[in-house]
């Protein structure tokens, strides 16, 4: 099944490798988990190891880069959240890679995993956790009780809030996983038209224009779509790891 | 009626959620713009909130989504 939507996000073993009865195998994901790392961290170092004071236009784009994660890290989280810009920064350029590597033909998409943003927003999650709890103490419950709410009203409010702070790796995985594998089954859709269509005769080929433009246009959206999950995922890292720093609000 | 049937229809009732959520993002930037023409300066500053409030609003469309596809392929 060559023409299945599904069949692009299908894991193969590269390199087949068994440890302790797990199946450790070097596999497409893995490879494109390197790519991008590799990209990015060459693209950074390359572009800023010349320090211009003048910058060239790759300085600038990862200079632009750094102002622009550092600016979303201060609004949000304040000054004292500019310990965490490495690991924004490394979330944002890593899941923006990712998602862009995913957009050229027969490349394998590492965010349509859920793996793979499972252990993302787990990372986050975790570090909020651990380090509202190193830094606040038990001062870090605070976050569930929204400040001025009366006792009565408290009674309902706090479970509403630990639900909502349960849910938020769930949500935070799943947005961007769901986000990448729904643009691109739908854009595998769109092309499955085309070739069904122009397999009907010189009246399918005419008609498959309209499926032609769709899948252009849709293209344009999905490197929207990227960029925007990669945007959507760093805010919110900074805005729960705001709530890490500042737990009363 | 068939499994199958039953299966697939699920998933189109599933789909519906994503109408729901559809009504909402458009609200949110509907009365983003209209606040943002009215006050124009203040629009700025209030990017944050926006993408905020459509990243939640999203996440429940995407997960109507995800259980029609999950319905569809995977059970």
């Amino acid at each position: 099944m060559k023409n299945d939507p599904i069949h692009q996000f299908q894991i193969t073993d590269l390199l087949p490798l068994e440890v302790g009865g797990y199946n450790v195998s070097f596999t497409n994901s893995a490879l494109f988990m390197v790519l991008t790392v590799l990209l990015s961290s060459a693209f950074l170092i390359m572009s800023t190891s010349g320090r211009g004071l003048i910058p060239t236009r790759l300085q600038s784009i990862s200079e632009m880069t750094y102002e622009f994660v550092a600016n979303m890290l201060r609004d949000s989280a304040g000054s004292e959240g500019m310990k965490f810009f490495p690991l924004v920064f490394s979330l944002f350029v890593f899941i923006l890679i990712g998602n862009l590597f995913g957009m050229f033909p027969y490349f394998f998409t590492i965010t349509s995993h859920i793996i793979v943003t499972a252990a993302l927003a787990l990372l986050v999650i975790g570090i909020v956790i651990v380090y509202g709890f190193w830094k606040h103490g038990l001062g870090f419950l605070k976050l569930f009780v929204p400040s001025g709410v009366p006792p009565v009203l408290a009674v309902i409010i706090v479970p509403i809030e630990v639900l909502s702070f349960i849910s938020r790796p769930l949500s935070l995985s799943v947005r961007l996983f769901a986000n990448m594998l729904a643009g691109h089954i739908t854009l595998k859709v769109f092309a499955g038209f085309i070739v069904s269509l122009s397999a009907l005769g010189i009246g399918g080929v005419i008609g498959s224009i309209l499926p032609l433009a769709f899948t252009v246009a849709l293209t344009a959206l999905e490197f929207l779509v990227a960029f925007l999950q990669a945007y959507v995922f760093a805010i919110l890292t900074c805005m729960y790891l705001n709530d890490a720093i500042h737990p009363s609000h | 009626m068939e499994p199958e049937a039953a299966k697939l229809i699920g998933a189109g009732i599933a789909a519906i959620g994503m109408g729901a959520a559809a009504i909402g993002v458009g609200n949110l930037f509907g009365q983003f713009l209209s606040g943002a023409l009215r006050n124009p300066s203040a629009a700025q500053g209030q990017f944050t909130n926006l993408i905020f409030g459509f990243a939640v609003t999203e996440a429940l469309g995407i997960f109507s989504l995800l259980i029609s596809l999950l319905l569809i392929f995977a059970v």
